[in-house]
């Protein structure tokens, strides 16, 4: 199995994470989903760092975010499916 | 225990406060990853085993350090020219001991004796300002039964405690080296964990690891701890089931309400969006705290039930078994409160590259990413990346944390150690009076 472009940790997750460097806009990525051992593939809609995470679906404005099968924040713009997911458009729930 | 009683009978007897007249092995190879070479051997119920030096009061060390220890920051200066005079000695200054008052100068003892006391240091030379607080360090030493000897400046000055501690401090060297090495099961290797500069490869692969790590040690009846109460915050209803019992999981809970009602509530200025997640983290992919804390809580596997909630530097008295620790999430901070509870080696997962080190616990640093591997090799004991190209899995990457954490143990330098890491940081609750 050639190495992933990014990591998805549960099968709920609507985010995953990059793990490789030079992610640019239109690249196609593979992806492990490690729950079930399945592949996803995504089209990235711009650059994404290692470690940053990508929508795997479009998301709205007030969505919860899941990753790890759990509510990581909330979404405070609208994302496209393949956009970075950071804090330029997640907030946490707490502070 | 006749062996360590008649050892610790000869071993130099300590003396009273204010008596001044008494006398890379750096491996080429620091990478493992990705088929890591696993060396330890099983003894016993299949459980691997270590060299370490057994202290009079039973407990197993893994390093054997003379250490000059200062009662306060007055008494830096002393200590630092002490372990200068002494080849062998390891002085740990630190900038605070004086007007502190209830429950921050129970901690600030608690963290002192609880490092004079710790299994990797032999013996313990304390030297403080005035005569009282230094012998209280002494006397809580003492109990463990390892030589200590405790100077106080005040009346003296620094050139009469100096000739003397160092006189004290030279047979303690003279007799800790001839200390040997024993093998001893896992049973009796105490571990704590924390992790530091996370970034998302944290949660994928390197906390995941020691998780693997502390499951498998679990059952082989090692006593390990975990910590950091801010970062647990998202994910602390999930913490509270990992408790042994109920009871338990209700005191971790005490304890995190505990902490945003007393430390974040009343000195938050706005919120912790700079602090926590930090810049790094940030930097790193991690959002917001809730995924920090997730993954974060990896680091304590998928089975393993934490048996009792300790305060900041508290021994573990309920036996073997995964602890957790009122602690700041700071790493010196956090580590320094774990060494002093008696933890004798310490494995934590970097994603972005935090470098910490402690002056009398070995840290393991591991990490999952790979440019953080690249381009800060001379810090990371133990690449763990290849998880995520899947060429390891996280059972083949725990084999390896065991394989180089047997070894640091067996003496082994870390990448901290061997660079000079020797971050002392005291947790201070509040202002001084």
């Amino acid at each position: 199995m050639a190495a992933p472009q990014f990591l998805v940790h549960d099968t709920v997750d609507t985010v995953g994470v990059v793990v490789v460097e030079g992610v640019k806009a239109g690249a196609a990525l593979s992806g492990w989903l490690m729950a079930t051992d399945a592949t996803i593939r995504i089209k990235s809609l711009g650059s994404i760092p290692l470690g940053h995470k990508v929508a795997l679906r479009d998301i709205k404005e007030g969505a919860t975010i899941i990753k790890y099968g759990h509510d990581i924040g909330v979404a405070v713009k609208d994302i496209k499916k393949g956009g970075h997911v950071h804090i330029q458009n997640v907030k946490t729930k707490r502070w | 225990m006749a062996k360590a009683a008649k050892r610790a009978k000869r071993a130099p007897r300590s003396v009273a406060v204010g008596s001044p007249k008494v006398p890379q092995h750096v491996e080429k190879a620091t990478l493992v990853s990705p088929n890591p070479r696993v060396t330890w051997t099983r003894s016993g119920r299949g459980r691997p085993t270590f060299w370490g030096y057994r202290r009079e009061n039973g407990r197993v060390g893994v390093r054997n350090h003379v250490v000059i220890l200062p009662l306060d920051d007055l008494s830096n200066a002393a200590s630092e020219a002490v372990s200068n005079n002494i080849k062998g000695t390891l002085a740990i200054p630190h900038p605070y001991g004086r007007l502190q008052f209830g429950e921050d100068l129970e901690l600030h003892f608690r963290t002192l004796i609880g490092t004079g006391a710790n299994p990797n240091v032999a013996a313990v030379i304390v030297i403080g300002i005035e005569p009282a607080w230094t012998q209280r360090v002494v006397d809580g030493i003492a109990k463990t039964g390892k030589p200590v000897a405790g100077f106080a400046i005040e009346q003296n000055g620094d050139h009469k405690v100096i000739a003397a501690a160092s006189r004290q401090a030279k047979e303690f060297v003279h007799w800790g080296s001839e200390l040997q090495r024993e093998e001893f099961g896992v049973d009796d290797l105490w571990v704590s964990v924390k992790c530091g500069e996370s970034d998302t490869t944290s949660g994928l692969a390197s906390n995941p690891t020691v998780g693997n790590f502390i499951d498998k040690m679990d059952r082989w009846g090692a006593t390990t701890c975990f910590g950091e109460t801010s970062e647990i915050t998202g994910a602390e209803m999930v913490c509270a089931t990992r408790g042994k019992t109920k009871a338990v999981g209700k005191k971790f809970m005490k304890t995190w309400q505990a902490y945003m009602d007393e430390v974040i509530e009343p000195y938050k200025t706005s919120d912790l969006s700079d602090s926590q997640p930090t810049k790094g983290n940030i930097q790193g992919g991690l959002t917001t705290i809730e995924e920090k804390a997730f993954g974060n809580l990896e680091k304590i596997g998928k089975k393993a039930k934490y048996v009792d909630v300790l305060g900041p530097a508290e021994l573990p008295r309920k036996g073997p078994g995964l602890y957790f620790m009122d602690t700041s999430s700071a790493a010196a901070e956090c580590v320094t409160l774990q060494a002093a509870a008696g933890f004798a080696v310490h494995l934590f997962p970097t994603g972005q590259g935090n470098i910490v080190g402690n002056p009398i616990e070995p840290v393991i640093k591991l990490t999952a990413n790979p440019r953080t591997v690249r381009t800060m090799s001379e810090h990371v004991d133990y690449d763990c990346s290849g998880i995520l190209r899947r060429e390891l899995s996280l059972d083949q990457a725990g084999d390896g944390l065991i394989d180089i954490t047997i070894r640091t143990c067996n003496g082994r330098h870390t990448a901290a150690e061997a660079l000079g890491h020797r971050q002392f940081v005291l947790t201070k609750l509040y202002r001084s009076a």
